[in-house]
């Protein structure tokens, strides 16, 4: 048996500041299996960024154990993409040049690269855009570009931390709907953290609901949608099936919100 | 890929110049058009007002011309200064010695300070074990140090030790506040794709302080003339400031204003050429 994409076993992390120690993660346990589409959702603070830093290879986790492939994680792989709340896209660089940002810090060939960057650009009809600066693109073209950077260095298991909460509504929808397309045809293994319950729910193969600091697993549903056979919905029309405003309540009154509480 | 976001990118203006101009736009246009060239005619006043009043006043001998020398002065002084074969030498000269020691004295500053605010940024330690000297080294009046340079480091060298002492510190200052302010988000991008602490900075820190690197240019290209002035008053046998020396020990006011309106060009000069530099740059970010 292959193992699991991610794996995390009783991991712990708590970080310290001069003021105080705070206690981010208890003894959380989860499993990923190789192209699973998995959300985690969760109050701010509730560790939820954290736990795709320990599996990035960009934090240690205090106690336990964090395995990507079957291999202990020590420092960042090539296995991983991360995809981070805004763009980021380098000012000075063209948005060609932002997505091969990733080869070139890690040394891949970069003629193959630039070809692959400007197949994925051109994918998600950026192809015009490619010697533009990014402050010429709006904010959905950015975040598309964004996605091309973190693909282009081929990883395996793309690790997003709310990377359409920047956008306005809209767009949002229509580039998670995009995102979810792409990856899927990828077959990639993906581990989305979001504070957004529809998204999670419209987008993800399970649910993880991580309860407020310090942070543990709460509950996990796995997610699914009407009559078989004709495979999963893609994001924008899960949220029209009658199962989508079920799992959202359960989520809701899991998370247990509490509005000025 | 939708309409609505492939128009986000054109131009806003564009539209808009296209289709003919409303009246209220075009008196709005005309009012702007207006205010700037009274800006600029009040400025010419202002200019002329005072070249008259230097050039007046001691005619009328309110002010003693001795001290003042005159505007009407400036041009035949410079002439018969390039001419000149006395003592003062050929003021071309004296210009390109003080640029050329200037120019030398900020990008010895400019690579100083860089290389120091790397090494800061390199190390938190050594930055919160020297914080509090390089606090004190730059508030300190580096003209104090004239006269230990001029006996340490010899009659020229003396020179761009000054250039270099003014401009330094507030350079290492700048570049690394500016490092520090470069998003850490954007180092976490890279870190993820696992770049070292040397590529954190050849990739994320050195490019993103470009403008800062500008700004701390600007200010130091004015510092450094400053220093370059200081030093050649003490020690040079030559430059501008040596020339204002000169001049006003053998009471030459005419040399001596002559030189610091060259002084003035010069400055004014390589600050516009930093500006320009700057536009260029910066037009391609936002």
């Amino acid at each position: 048996m292959t193992a699991p994409a991610v794996e995390l076993r009783n991991v712990s992390l708590r970080y310290f500041t001069k003021e105080s120690e705070t206690e981010a993660l208890r003894d959380v346990s989860l499993t990923v299996g190789a192209g699973e589409f998995v959300g985690i959702v969760g109050q701010s603070g509730c560790g939820k960024s954290t736990l795709l830093s320990l599996i990035a290879g960009i934090l240690e986790p205090t106690a336990g154990d964090v395995l990507v492939a079957g291999e202990r994680v020590a420092g960042p792989s090539r296995k991983c993409g991360y995809m981070l709340q805004q763009d980021y896209l380098f000012e000075w660089r063209t948005v060609l040049d932002n997505v091969l940002l990733g080869p070139e810090i890690q040394g891949l060939d970069l003629a193959q690269a630039r070809t692959r960057g400007r197949a994925l650009l051109n994918g998600y009809g950026l192809g015009e855009f490619i010697d533009y600066y990014p402050h010429q693109l709006s904010g959905g073209m950015r975040q598309r570009a964004a996605l091309a950077r973190t693909l282009n260095t081929e990883p395996d298991i793309l690790l997003l931390d709310e990377p359409f909460s920047a956008l306005d509504f809209q767009t949002r929808l229509a580039l998670a709907n995009e995102a979810w397309r792409i990856l899927k045809r990828e077959k990639k293994t993906v581990i989305l953290v979001t504070h957004d319950i529809s998204e999670a729910v419209s987008m993800a193969d399970r649910v993880i609901v991580m309860s407020r600091r310090p942070g543990r697993i709460k509950i996990e549903h796995e997610i699914r949608y009407g009559g078989n056979g004709a495979g999963r919905p893609a994001p924008f029309d899960a949220r029209n099936e009658p199962e989508f405003g079920a799992y959202f309540s359960r989520i809701w009154a899991e998370l247990e919100i509490h509005v000025g509480g | 890929m939708s309409a609505v976001e492939r128009e986000a990118i054109e131009p806003a203006a564009s539209p808009r110049a296209a289709a003919e101009p409303s009246p209220l736009y075009s008196a709005w246009l005309r009012r702007l058009r207006l205010n700037r060239r009274l800006i600029i005619g009040t400025q010419l006043m202002l200019l002329a007002l005072f070249l008259l009043a230097w050039e007046v006043f001691p005619r009328l001998h309110v002010l003693n011309p001795m001290l003042t020398s005159y505007p009407s002065a400036i041009g035949p002084t410079f002439v018969s200064l390039v001419g000149s074969a006395g003592n003062e030498g050929n003021i071309l000269y004296h210009s390109w010695l003080t640029l050329l020691r200037s120019v030398i004295g900020f990008t010895l500053a400019m690579g100083l300070g860089i290389a120091v605010a790397v090494v800061l940024w390199w190390s938190a330690f050594l930055y919160r074990v020297l914080d509090p000297f390089l606090v004190v080294a730059n508030a300190l009046p580096k003209i104090a140090l004239v006269p230990i340079f001029y006996i340490w480091l010899g009659a020229i060298s003396s020179i761009y030790g000054m250039a270099v002492a003014i401009a330094v510190f507030i350079t290492i200052l700048m570049v690394f506040n500016g490092f520090k302010e470069i998003d850490p988000n954007k180092v976490k991008l890279v870190r993820t794709f696992g770049a070292s602490r040397a590529q954190i900075l050849r990739k994320v820190i050195l490019p993103g302080s470009v403008p800062t690197m500008i700004a701390a240019l600007k200010v130091n290209v004015g510092l450094a003339l400053v220093g370059v002035i200081v030093g050649e008053f003490q020690s040079a046998k030559a430059g501008l400031g040596f020339l204002i020396q000169y001049g006003s020990q053998i009471y030459q006011m005419n040399m001596v204003m002559t030189s610091i309106v060259i002084l003035a060009v010069i400055s004014t000069v390589m600050y516009g050429l930093i500006a320009w530099f700057e536009a260029g740059v910066l037009q391609r970010r936002q």
